[in-house]
């Protein structure tokens, strides 16, 4: 243990507004902490920073799933357990759920929050292409309200996010799909479970009887400085039949939003390889479908 | 009969087993923790050090190497040579070599302390390759940067080249590789004028560990007491390391008037100790048409790291092992253990073996490619045989049946017919997951090398209790294997009395004879030897006093044993390791019988690869041998399952990322061990052929398993991915990043393009 | 930050292992430290301390956790199992048992992460057809075993399944001698 466990002062408030309170009263002062599954190997590594944390396992309002009549909404403290656990939501979000189950192993999972996962901002969140794929929506709630947010647009840069000083994210919803969808999650990570993810990949796609792409999602972890939507290689595919050519054309569409790194986990070249061949993987995938 | 439970195993599984970060010191209420402040450079001289930030620095411990001499010791870890210091005085030789020793009793204020100690260094031109280390510039180590280089001859390989039909040359590199016990390593010590310095701790080699302190402390062997902590795991990892934290430990404690207790973190515990050595290995191999091997030239090179600590005798292994279980009339095997600028490389499962019979194995297959034979006809036309020479010249003495073997393995793994139906899958461009069957054919010399054994001298002993129980005494250590169980079963069975009267001591040098290390696969074979051998004396004693018919019933046993203490006093006997006389080894020239016996085997990997991910993944693995006779089978399967689940490791995943010497990757979110998600189903197989010298036929086989692991998956990654690929996939660990580049390059429909 | 500032020490109530327990300690402070130093329950164990290794499982609220990524503030409250409360007195549990008879543990220093994570996997499991091999591979995926190849766990497990649920249960796990 590297971390000086003395130095950190931890508050538990018990309602959501208590929480808001205390991050308003000091701007900046105080890191919220949820399943502790990130921020708990920080203080290990001696790296902690923040030395005022906000614990928020006692806050009521954050917990629990709903369902409404279009929509999901997950409350910021469900675990990656939970989430699987719950049979309607896996049964509308089978994407959801497959990200859910890769993340770390289950003893991570029932700690592991969804909205930790998003706040944390890591580029390699499992759950980040899913949520894109998804078309998720963020509700921030800070003092003064809530506002709801698109998740594409939340992660800005890396490690960078829409949350304003004072805000928390509250919940996260997902509006239910249309049938008739093929779908797509793979973490390429360094072993079946336990990993951190080289590659993300989700996928969304829908043909009209006709064979053309009505509507088609593809969301991308682990190659950029966040995860993203594959908007440009979305528009050259959305409206067209799938056939080897598109395919060969979205993946080039694709090229020019992978910027990888190399790391101490895997290379940019390995990274931007298997990032086209899951792309590649899932449109055949979707192209097949109906065909046979 | 049942195979025997687990001695301690009740303990284990209630959590009551005492681990050395579990231990209170009765008598001690007060334990300082003790940290070490490492160096952060891999080369340099020391100009100062710097206590800085607001510490309370009048509060902490401190020792640096000024306080060995001051003690009358002297700073060294006594090894092979005394070359490693217990702390950097001026010259530091590799990153996260020790400095500065502190210790409090706050941990995190010790935390904090450690942070704010930072040292003046000049730096020097530093090696990290054993192909730097090779060309001498710098010299880092000796006189030319080599430990140890030795040659192996036997016939004249130069005469066979000119007429040799063919000539096959391979190059084979294997990495560094971690033991990842998951206790990390861990000492307290206790230890001052009076009394001197006693040590409990995780580790394999109690008598190690005692040697040293004796040495840094300049005290008699009585004044130095070494007790093993149960130890949870170690792997060859904690065989040479514990003797460097021990002596921290007692320094500390000694300076304190306190005991000191160093727990690593596993950041510093995977930072810091030894490692499997990386290799580099050159075959030239002359070959008939028909696939007979005949001359084998072998360049075998081993990265030592900064000091020489054991690297000796893991070159020695690894040299010996290299021309694998074949006959061939001409070998020529050059062994070299080079320095270089990382922290000292050191035992691990398996000890030079592995990364020679990789090199061989792989070559093997390219051998068998090129001569238009499958892999498995290839070495059967080779295999030794009953009456036939090693590489060392050693006659094989014992019935050796490596086609049996071999068959087995086909056959339990059906190889053939897999293989087949694997071939015509993998033509099948639309699909992206090619399989692959992949084997080797190897051995495993068990116990110490050469003489090492006749030097050791090894001595265990058995004694009686009023009771009527008996102790096993024995410096052989628990560390997952199960010596305890095999040593009470053996002895158990000796005396012919229950398994439960029998109690093997906790190591602990006041109490336990010197019976060696715990290493080497020697265990059950050469110690279990000794305390079966002491069993029948111990008998034997009770019989000739009368106090004991010459049938009997363990009730009978006990009252006799009761009898003769009251008589007689003490009822303890000793058995000395002798060497067996059909053992003739020549130290300088490596020739001869480089181990008593032999373990052997053929291992089967069944893979597959997607060509999406370019991940290999093991399937199904099978492994066949023959380890003498099997005398504890779970304990049995359970070595040959871990080890070959620590050698998939080994092939596929696990890389030691070094970045200037240091590893850069010291988590267990960037070392990538296989999890349960990850292991094949493993088939294990023991064929029998008792070995006269070991207790009830025993052979060693602790490190079989890591020898043949790598090269059966890479040989069948090597088969999925077709001929092209496979001429390049000549070094360990494969892992995805490597597997793509490897298919770069190779022919389009070996890509799997599916358009 | 200056090393002497510190936190207030706070109290956690919880239960551990059916008794009820009271602590002082700083509200960062892990579980795991909670349980070993001030608890005195030497049984779990600390392998890696970032969530990896799986040696210092415990349950929570009937939750397998890797108690070295709790703080003790998120203990308050809280019901708490341990390596220490799964066998009945001096008698093994089931799970226990099977390990001992099939060689589940080797070095132990896994064992009792592993044997809750099992516990925690068993209680699950409403019918013996529920531990698919998939199941059982990912249960225990979080607790790394460096001893066994998981082979002797995996059938350790399968044993107590059928000890659990009566003779046929179970998934394979693989050749049986």
């Amino acid at each position: 243990m590297r971390g000086n466990i003395p130095a950190y002062d931890v508050r538990a408030p018990k309602s959501l507004t208590e929480a808001l309170e205390f991050l308003h009263r000091e701007p900046g002062a105080w890191k919220p902490l949820a399943g502790g599954t990130d921020l708990m190997v920080l203080l290990e590594m001696g790296v902690l920073e923040h030395k005022r944390l906000l614990s928020l396992h006692a806050v009521p309002e954050l917990k629990g799933i709903r369902e409404e009549k279009d929509r999901f909404v997950i409350g910021a403290l469900t675990t990656f357990g939970e989430i699987q656990a719950h049979a309607e939501l896996c049964r509308e979000f089978p994407l959801l759920r497959e990200a859910a189950a890769s993340v770390g192993a289950i003893a991570i999972q029932n700690r592991a929050t969804l909205a930790g996962n998003i706040a944390n901002a890591s580029p390699a969140a499992d759950s980040a292409p899913a949520l894109l794929a998804l078309d998720a929506k963020l509700e921030l709630a800070s003092h003064e309200g809530s506002r709801w947010v698109e998740y594409r647009a939340f992660h800005t840069g890396y490690k960078k996010t829409l949350l304003q000083q004072g805000e928390l994210i509250r919940a996260i919803a997902l509006p239910k799909l249309a049938p008739g969808y093929v779908h797509a999650f793979r973490k390429v990570g360094t072993r079946k479970a336990q990993a951190i993810s080289k590659v993300a990949f989700a996928g969304l796609a829908r043909k009209a009887p006709d064979g053309k792409l009505t509507e088609v999602r593809l969301a991308f972890g682990s190659v950029a400085p966040t995860a993203f939507r594959a908007t440009t290689a979305e528009s050259r595919l959305q409206g067209r039949v799938l056939d080897l050519a598109l395919i060969r054309d979205a993946k080039q569409a694709l090229q020019q939003q992978l910027t990888p790194i190399d790391d101490v986990r895997s290379t940019a070249e390995y990274r931007r390889r298997v990032s086209l061949n899951l792309l590649e993987d899932f449109l055949l995938q979707a192209k097949n479908r109906g065909e046979a | 009969m049942a195979s025997r439970l687990r001695k301690e195993g009740r303990e284990k599984l209630t959590g009551r087993s005492q681990y050395v970060d579990d231990l209170r010191l009765p008598g001690h209420p007060e334990v300082l923790h003790g940290t070490t402040v490492r160096s952060p450079v891999a080369r340099g001289t020391l100009k100062a050090v710097r206590f800085g930030g607001s510490i309370p620095w009048k509060d902490f411990v401190i020792v640096t190497a000024k306080d060995i001499p001051a003690i009358g010791g002297k700073n060294a870890i006594a090894h092979i040579l005394h070359d490693q210091p217990c702390l950097v005085d001026e010259q530091i030789n590799h990153p996260e070599e020790a400095i500065v020793l502190l210790a409090h009793p706050d941990r995190f204020l010790l935390e904090e302390a450690r942070r704010h100690v930072t040292f003046e260094i000049d730096p020097l031109p530093a090696v990290f390759t054993i192909e730097k280390s090779l060309l001498k510039d710098p010299v880092i180590w000796g006189k030319d940067n080599t430990f140890k280089e030795f040659t192996i001859e036997k016939g004249d390989v130069d005469g066979v080249w000119q007429t040799a039909d063919l000539i096959v040359e391979g190059e084979y590199h294997t990495g560094a590789q971690e033991q990842l016990y998951i206790e990390p390593n861990g000492m307290i010590a206790v230890a001052n004028a009076n009394e001197g310095v006693t040590v409990w701790g995780s580790m394999q080699c109690p008598y190690y560990v005692h040697h040293a302190l004796t040495h840094l402390f300049a005290l008699p062997d009585d004044k130095v007491r070494v007790i093993q902590a149960e130890t949870g795991g170690g792997f060859g990892g904690k065989e040479d390391y514990p003797s460097m934290i021990a002596c921290h430990a007692a320094l500390l404690a000694w300076k304190a008037g306190k005991p000191v207790k160093i727990i690593y973190d596993r950041a510093e515990d995977l930072a810091a100790t030894t490692k499997r050595h990386p290799s580099s290995t050159r075959h030239r191999t002359a070959v008939s048409r028909d696939g007979k091997l005949l001359a084998m030239d072998i360049d075998f090179l081993l990265d030592g790291g900064a000091y020489m600590t054991i690297s000796t005798v893991v070159l020695s292994r690894g040299g010996i092992h290299a021309a694998g279980p074949y006959e061939c009339p001409n070998v020529r095997i050059h062994a070299r253990a080079l320095a270089t600028n990382s922290p000292p490389y050191g035992a691990f499962r398996g000890f030079g073996a592995p990364q020679s019979l990789f090199a061989l194995e792989r070559h093997m297959d390219e051998i068998a490619a090129k001569v238009g034979l499958a892999p498995e006809e290839l070495r059967r036309r080779n295999f030794l045989q009953e009456g036939k020479a090693t590489a060392t010249g050693q006659i094989i003495r014992e019935k050796l049946d490596l086609p049996k073997l071999l068959d087995s393995a086909l056959q339990s793994s059906e190889f053939i017919k897999k293989r087949k139906a694997f071939q015509e899958a993998n033509q099948d461009p639309a699909n992206p997951i090619k399989r692959g069957m992949g084997l080797s054919t190897f051995m495993h010399g068990a116990g110490f090398t050469g003489s090492g054994e006749k030097m050791l001298a090894s001595v265990a002993a058995v004694e009686a209790t009023p009771a009527g129980t008996v102790r096993v005494l024995a410096s052989n250590t628990e560390i997952g294997q199960g010596q305890r169980t095999v040593f009470a079963q053996l002895v158990a069975d000796a005396l012919g009395i229950d398994f439960d009267l029998v109690e093997v001591v906790q190591p602990d040098t006041k109490i336990v004879p010197n019976s060696g290390p715990t290493v080497a696969s020697r265990t059950t074979m050469i110690v279990g030897k000794l305390v079966e051998t002491a069993a029948i004396s111990l008998r034997q004693t009770l019989i000739q006093s009368g106090c004991l018919a010459k049938t009997y019933t363990t009730a009978e046993f006990r009252k006799a044993c009761g009898e003769y203490l009251s008589k007689l006093g003490a009822l303890k006997c000793f058995s000395q390791y002798q060497q067996p006389g059909h053992i003739d080894w020549d130290d300088q020239k490596y020739r001869g019988d480089a181990y008593g016996t032999f373990a052997w085997a053929v291992y089967v990997a069944e893979v597959s690869v997607d060509l999406r991910t370019y991940e290999a993944q093991v399937d199904h693995f099978t492994a066949v041998q023959e380890i003498g006779k099997v005398v504890h089978p779970v304990l049995a399967a359970g070595q040959i399952e871990g080890g070959v689940l620590q050698g998939i490791g080994y092939a596929l995943s696990e890389e030691v990322q070094l970045r200037n010497g240091r590893m850069a990757n010291n988590r267990l979110t960037n070392y990538i061990i296989p999890t349960a998600a990850d292991a094949p189903d493993i088939k294990v197989i023991f064929a029998e052929n008792p070995y006269p010298h070991g207790p009830q036929g025993a052979k060693g086989i602790g490190e079989l398993p890591l020898d043949g692991v790598a090269p059966a998956v890479l040989n069948a990654v090597a088969m999925a991915l077709g001929p092209e690929a496979a001429s390049r996939i000549h070094s360990i660990p494969l892992l995805p990043e490597s597997l793509m580049k490897a298919l770069d390059g190779a022919a389009e429909s070996v890509k799997g393009e599916r358009s | 930050m200056s090393p002497s500032m510190s936190a207030q020490k706070i109290t956690v109530r919880c239960k551990i292992n059916g008794q009820d327990r009271s602590f002082t300690t700083y509200p960062m402070a892990r579980l795991l430290d909670l349980l070993r130093e001030d608890a005195g329950l030497t049984g779990t164990k600390e392998g890696c301390g970032e969530g990896e290794c799986g040696a210092c499982s415990v349950l929570v609220g009937g939750e397998l956790v890797n108690s070295c990524l709790i703080p003790a503030i998120q203990a308050e409250g809280t019901e708490i199992t341990t390596i220490e409360g799964i066998a009945e007195g001096e008698k093994l549990n089931f799970i226990q048992q099977a390990f001992l008879e099939y060689g589940g543990a080797q070095c132990g220093i896994c064992t009792p992460g592993m044997v809750l994570a099992v516990v925690y996997l068993l209680n699950r499991i409403k019918k013996p057809e529920d531990l698919t091999e998939a199941a059982l591979r990912t249960a225990l995926a979080g607790n790394l075993c460096r001893c066994t190849g998981y082979t002797k766990i995996f059938e350790s497990v399968v044993r107590a399944c059928h000890a659990r649920f009566g003779a046929s249960a179970g998934a394979s796990s693989g050749d049986q001698r």
